[in-house]
């Protein structure tokens, strides 16, 4: 069997998919990333190993998220892509035609908007908007509710109370305010994630304009209550893809897929990645007073990569044999 | 006497090139760096913008290695530029850092103000002295602009990475080193020569995107985090809409030097959108905009610092400048919160958005 890995290491999770030579999903794995993005990747890699068939052959593997630049060097990537390219070519693949894609995830927000199959427009969270996933997550154990739950209580409020939703410091007092106010759980749970769109809509949305299909994807798609709220804030049906929580993995996969197409061979050092030696050090380089700080990454002892630095004195010393860079 | 100014991306070699050629002994600030920053955020008020704060360590930094008077430009209109030089000012002499002050505000009418105002530094040397240093000043400039432009062209291309980078340093240098017009003249053959010595692959497809916004966050490269050495290396061919050398001939020469590139033509096209002066650069930001959208660019970005009025203004009409023009625009906002990280992801989407963009149009035109 031959396929392609994607690799999205986020700050939050860490997904790794595996995608035949038709772009079916196979396999998919989210684990929680735990502030240690290398170790997690080997250790994804280890269970995605003992998952797939013994004979599989990686054609390419594609990396994305904050952590792609370190993941793409110590599993030898094929793609290293930004989240939202990732997105957009995950999202206008399983959803053919979407105009709009709605990402909201654990730490970031992101809207992207294509048009004929390709994007025009994006914006990221900046100020606020942000953490919307992990806020939701705290607002759940704070009420004593598992966080699965929490979609399907908003969807039973049936006049949802409007809480400020400005910020989440802001949204989080204005919300007990209400609740020492008598406002039942439903109802509370309801306009909170009305509130959270809203805010979503005017800090990342900005007045773009949405138009359907519209996918909703990233962890907080799995909320019932939120896909709800988008829907009644944009008039629109809102579709939520099969691996929502995954599609940056996926995307990345294509990529990869789309990278090697041209008869490249890939660099993916294979699944030997899983127990090799990877340390990570760092230095104050005192070069200038910028006084970067110097990250360095070895395999095996071996120093494999390094970056950090502003001028470009230590990154660019490894990479003194010729790049082979293709746009 | 030994005078300092505020950075500004390379300007420091083109004021140090005029004030030595006079005998005026200069100390430049040493470059921008995070300390710089620190210093300035920690003593300067919040909602100030990125240039205030990094003015304010640009001083401090110099008066710890001697320096004792300031010489600092002066500003008109909605922009709050015009008064920093006292509030910078000011703020010295409550962190007793003691200096000399010098504002030279831009002429209004003619240049022989701004020749008045470069007296008080100047003492009484002779006017056709002042007057050959302000020219000496000025070919310094447009020396840097060179190397800078044939920088923006050879990194997309470069076949060793880093080769740019480190040929630019050695140029920059050798014009910084030139101490007459005529060491001048051989400093810039010699420059050229350093700046064609990079091996580049000529057929590579490259991007072209244009710089476009304020210009302290333009001209200066630690305050737009390095924004050309990442296109760059992302493969896109940058092109800044403002020159240091255009801008001295434009608001302190008034235009003396015909045939040199002006923001005029940036405000002829602007006027659907914006047909008056907003202050600072707003109104060139739009014209700069439909500009490059008319010579067929695959993009602009436009940088402002955090609270920048103009081009706030300049920002709320860009996105119906793209929708007529079709040239995609992202805008990146600096101040000292930015992340270098953040920026980086938004500026490769974008650099992605373009690609696709291109590689659509080519299957449809092909």
């Amino acid at each position: 069997m031959k396929g392609y890995l994607g690799i999205d290491v986020g700050s939050v999770s860490t997904n790794i998919v595996f995608m035949d030579e038709q772009t079916n999903v196979l396999e998919s794995l989210y684990l929680r990333t735990n502030g240690q993005p290398v170790a997690t990747v080997q250790k994804g890699l280890g269970q995605i190993k003992e998952k797939l068939p013994a004979k599989v052959v990686v054609r390419g593997v594609g990396t994305t998220g904050s952590g792609r630049q370190l993941t793409g060097i110590v599993v030898g990537a094929d793609a290293i892509k930004n989240e939202i390219t990732a997105h957009a070519v995950a999202a206008s693949h399983l959803v053919p035609g979407v105009q709009s894609v709605l990402e909201i995830g654990g730490q970031d927000s992101k809207i992207i908007i294509l048009r004929n199959g390709v994007v025009t427009d994006f914006a990221m969270n900046t100020v606020c908007a942000a953490g919307t996933g992990s806020f939701l997550d705290q607002q759940a154990s704070r009420l004593n509710i598992a966080i699965e739950e929490f979609g399907d209580i908003a969807l039973r409020g049936s006049t949802p109370v409007r809480i400020a939703g400005r910020c989440a410091v802001f949204a989080e007092s204005d919300m007990i305010h209400k609740q020492q106010m008598g406002y039942n759980l439903d109802n509370i749970l309801a306009g909170l994630c009305e509130a959270l769109v809203r805010n979503y809509l005017n800090n990342v949305g900005k007045g773009k304009e949405i138009l359907g299909p519209v996918v909703f994807q990233g962890g907080v798609a799995a909320n019932a209550g939120m896909r709800k709220a988008f829907e009644r804030a944009l008039g629109l049906e809102v579709q939520i893809p099969k691996y929502f929580n995954v599609m940056g993995a996926v995307g990345a996969a294509m990529l990869a897929k789309d990278a090697v197409s041209k008869g490249v061979p890939t660099q993916f050092k294979g699944f030997g990645v899983a127990d090799m030696e990877y340390k990570a050090g760092s230095f104050e380089c005192d070069g200038c007073p910028n006084l970067c700080e110097v990250i360095e990454m070895a395999e095996q002892g071996k120093i494999i990569a390094r970056w950090g630095d502003r001028c470009g004195k230590w990154s660019n010393a490894l990479a003194t044999r010729e790049a082979s860079r293709s746009c | 006497m030994k005078v300092t100014f505020p950075h500004m991306g390379y300007m420091y070699i083109s004021l140090k090139g005029m004030l030595e050629y006079l005998g005026i002994e200069v100390v430049p600030p040493p470059p921008c760096s995070k300390r710089t920053l620190n210093l300035g955020v920690k003593h300067c008020p919040e909602f100030a913008c990125l240039p205030l704060k990094l003015n304010v360590g640009n001083f401090i930094e110099a008066r710890e290695i001697g320096a004792d008077t300031i010489m600092m430009a002066g500003g008109c209109g909605p922009c709050r530029f015009g008064y920093y030089a006292y509030v910078e000012n000011e703020i010295l002499k409550d962190l007793q850092v003691h200096f000399n002050l010098v504002v030279l505000e831009p002429p209004e009418k003619h240049i022989g103000e701004l020749l008045g105002r470069i007296k008080k530094i100047t003492g009484n040397q002779p006017w056709v002295k002042v007057i050959k240093a302000l020219r000496f000043g000025y070919l310094k400039a447009r020396a840097v602009d060179q190397v800078e432009k044939s920088s923006f062209q050879k990194r997309p291309r470069e076949l060793i990475r880093g080769a740019t980078d480190r040929a630019l340093k050695q140029a920059i240098h050798e014009i910084d080193s030139a101490q007459t017009p005529q060491e001048l003249t051989t400093a810039e053959e010699k420059s050229r020569e350093i700046m064609e010595s990079i091996s580049i692959d000529i057929n590579r497809p490259v991007l072209k995107v244009a710089l476009i916004g304020e210009i302290y966050t333009l001209l200066e490269p630690f305050a737009n985090g390095n924004i050309e050495r990442h296109l760059g290396n992302l493969g896109v061919e940058v092109d800044r809409s403002m020159m240091l050398s255009e801008w001295i001939n434009d608001h302190l020469f008034m235009g003396l030097i015909r045939n040199a590139p002006s923001s005029k033509r940036f405000i002829k096209v602007a006027s659907p959108y914006l047909n008056h002066f907003v202050g600072g650069h707003g109104q060139e930001t739009i014209g700069a905009a439909v500009w490059y959208g008319q010579q067929g660019f695959d993009g602009a970005l436009q940088i402002l610092p955090f609270t920048c009025m103009p081009e706030i203004v300049a920002q709320s009409i860009l996105p119906s400048v793209s929708g007529d023009t079709g040239l995609p625009v992202m805008t990146l906002i600096m101040d000292e919160h930015s992340g270098e990280a953040g920026m980086v992801t938004r500026l490769e989407a974008f650099v992605d958005l373009l690609q696709r963009r291109n590689e659509q149009k080519e299957a449809l035109t092909s």
